[in-house]
């Protein structure tokens, strides 16, 4: 997007700041992938003593690494199939009428996103304790899905509004009853949003520490398990291939996200 | 309700829309108030009146968009106000035409086809012909943001006709048109009507488009009709004060007025084209000062008030552009009509 094609050039030292900002947010995380190949495995020294593939091979061996992958993968499968479940209703619900106090619920729905972790985490960990529900890997669910439905009600909300009153009325006139309605005209107009908002929920959920924190029991997240892998130094680089996993399983659904809604007049992360 | 249906009279004798003392309340706004109507299967049929009325209100109860809060609705006969939209055989052409964004020009006329189990080929060849009969052949494979706001239209017309519903809805069908095309629309869709012989109901706030297409016209306000019969009817014998000023531009006339020249002591209707000028003194009129003067071509359209003995009225007058000639601001003449010209109108004096 440029809004001019000449005379509009920016002024050298602006050019120089803006290199640097980029550099200042992009280096660490290249050193992060850096520090995965490295041959040094107690701490990290630059430059890298050399280079090796090796980390990648232990990585693979270690089972503790591959129990929190895949709790991770679960946690945030199941809580974005539950966000969507639920962001769809609350957005179909909430475009569907003006009632008295609609924005104040609105607003109370985007709250978990808007909240501090810790607070939602602090909240939860004491509901759970009071209503004596056990920590197991469905408070964890619980928990995560509190952010993850804003991210879908977000997208789909938004969408619902454009959808709502007279398609809806042409799709009955024209003898749809109400499934068919949902599943030829509702569904394919919020179906990219809804997968937008899925995906971006499942980044959310997939690194995130301080809810899961609160409301886990004894289960280690992979983001969990590289936070206590850095205080004990053993095999350090293993930690920094599975950082690479987790950049590449946030990065990739939130480019797919931003892909999905780019032609649409929706953008996916507004409400981030 | 089955059981019922049964046992009415056979479809051809009952009317395709019957109103029995039908009300929609909304707290306490009454936007429809105990209406009565029976529109004829084949008919052209107007709901007319402002914004507000309770026009489009009786459109969506047809409809099923709404149900009534008191009062039955009929189509054909059969007592309806139980029945979802989709099994009353009416279809509806949406203000904003409503069209399926996600799908192309084919597939949305073809769309109440599918919902009722056509199979793929007949329901584009049926679709296809309704493109046809709306003007807009070739046009299936777009989508509807390609189109003119003249073009969705159409389509919106084509997808409801191509269900052949027993009554088509039109909500302000061509509120959204420019001047021209809706000109054109309207001769098109008098037309398509004929041919198909569908009953036509339609709403519009535009008493000139409501006058020009329907065969009947039922002009509202308040919730309630305040009356209903031929354009020619509405326009020449309005009811009441209401209809005369909202139908057409008449004058109306106070009691005093009428009393004067017909005798009776009511409320006159007199239209502009029924005034003619005489020169000032004659003696044929009632002595009235131009105030107003505008040229519309064929005729010039002149604003009188008549003198303070006449009750200093502001009367409209359309008088052939030739006797207007030579006419200027603030002259005197006099307003010259036959008592007979004067609507005796239902409203308390």
């Amino acid at each position: 997007m440029r809004s001019d094609k000449e005379g509009a050039r920016a002024p050298l030292g602006l050019k120089i700041a803006a290199g640097l900002g980029l550099a200042f947010l992009h280096l660490p995380i290249l050193l992060i992938f850096v520090y995965a190949f490295t041959t040094e495995e107690r701490s990290y020294q630059w430059p890298p003593p050399g280079f090796t593939l090796k980390w990648f091979g232990v990585a693979w061996g270690r089972a503790d690494l591959w129990e929190a992958l895949i709790l991770s993968l679960k946690v945030a499968s199941l809580a974005t199939l539950l966000a969507m479940l639920l962001g769809t209703l609350c957005a179909a619900a909430m475009s569907r009428t003006k009632f008295f106090g609609r924005e104040s619920i609105s607003l109370l729905i985007i709250l978990p996103i808007a909240l501090p972790g810790i607070v939602t985490g602090v909240a939860l960990r004491s509901a759970f304790n009071l209503a004596e529900i056990p920590f197991s890997f469905w408070t964890l669910i619980i928990g995560h899905a509190t952010f993850c439905v804003v991210m879908v009600y977000n997208n789909a909300v938004a969408r619902f509004r454009r959808l709502h009153g007279s398609l809806m009325e042409a799709a009955a006139d024209l003898g749809a009853d109400g499934f068919q309605a949902f599943r030829y005209v509702v569904l394919p107009n919020i179906g990219t949003a809804l997968l937008a908002g899925g995906m971006l929920a499942f980044a959310l959920s997939f690194d995130e520490v301080i809810v899961t924190t609160f409301t886990a029991g004894q289960q280690q997240t992979l983001p969990i398990w590289m936070l206590e892998e850095l205080v004990r130094p053993r095999q350090r680089p293993v930690t920094n291939v599975a950082a690479m996993v987790v950049a590449l399983a946030t990065f990739l659904p939130i480019l797919l996200a931003y892909r999905l809604t780019r032609d649409g007049d929706q953008t996916a992360g507004a409400g981030k | 309700m089955t059981a019922s249906a049964s046992s009415a009279p056979p479809p051809a004798l009952s009317p395709a829309v019957t109103f029995e003392a039908v009300s929609r309340h909304y707290g306490a706004v009454r936007a429809v108030d105990g209406v009565d109507l029976a529109i004829a299967p084949g008919e052209f049929f107007a709901m007319l009146g402002p914004s507000g009325s309770g026009k489009t209100t009786c459109l969506r109860l047809i409809a099923g968009f709404e149900r009534p809060s008191a009062g039955h609705i009929r189509l054909f006969g059969e007592q309806v106000e139980d029945l979802p939209p989709y099994r009353r055989g009416v279809n509806t052409v949406f203000q904003d035409y409503a069209l399926f964004p996600h799908l192309d020009i084919l597939e949305n006329v073809g769309f109440g086809l599918k919902m009722r189990g056509v199979e793929a080929a007949e329901r584009r060849r049926a679709a296809a012909e309704a493109l046809e009969l709306v003007k807009l052949p070739g046009y299936g494979a777009r989508k509807p943001g390609q189109l003119s706001g003249g073009q969705r239209q159409r389509v919106a017309l084509a997808r409801a006709l191509v269900n052949k519903p027993k009554v088509l809805l039109l909500d302000e069908p061509l509120g959204a048109l420019d001047l021209k095309l809706r000109e054109q629309m309207q001769e098109e869709l008098k037309a398509i009507q004929k041919s198909l012989g569908v009953t036509f109901i339609f709403v519009t706030h535009d008493q000139g488009e409501a006058l020009s297409m329907a065969d009947r016209v039922a002009v509202f306000s308040e919730g309630k009709i305040r009356q209903i019969g031929a354009p020619e009817e509405i326009y020449n014998r309005p009811r009441t004060r209401f209809v005369a000023d909202f139908v057409g531009s008449s004058n109306l006339l106070p009691p005093d007025f009428v009393e004067k020249r017909l005798g009776a002591r009511r409320w006159g209707s007199l239209r502009p084209e029924q005034i003619a000028l005489r020169p000032a003194g004659s003696g044929e009129g009632a002595p009235a000062r131009i105030a107003s003067v505008s040229y519309l071509g064929a005729t010039t359209r002149l604003g009188l008030e008549t003198a303070p003995e006449e009750g200093a009225l502001r009367l409209h007058a359309a008088v052939p552009a030739a006797a207007a000639t030579g006419l200027a601001l603030g002259q005197m003449v006099e307003a010259a009509f036959a008592p007979e010209a004067i609507h005796l109108m239902e409203d308390a004096p």
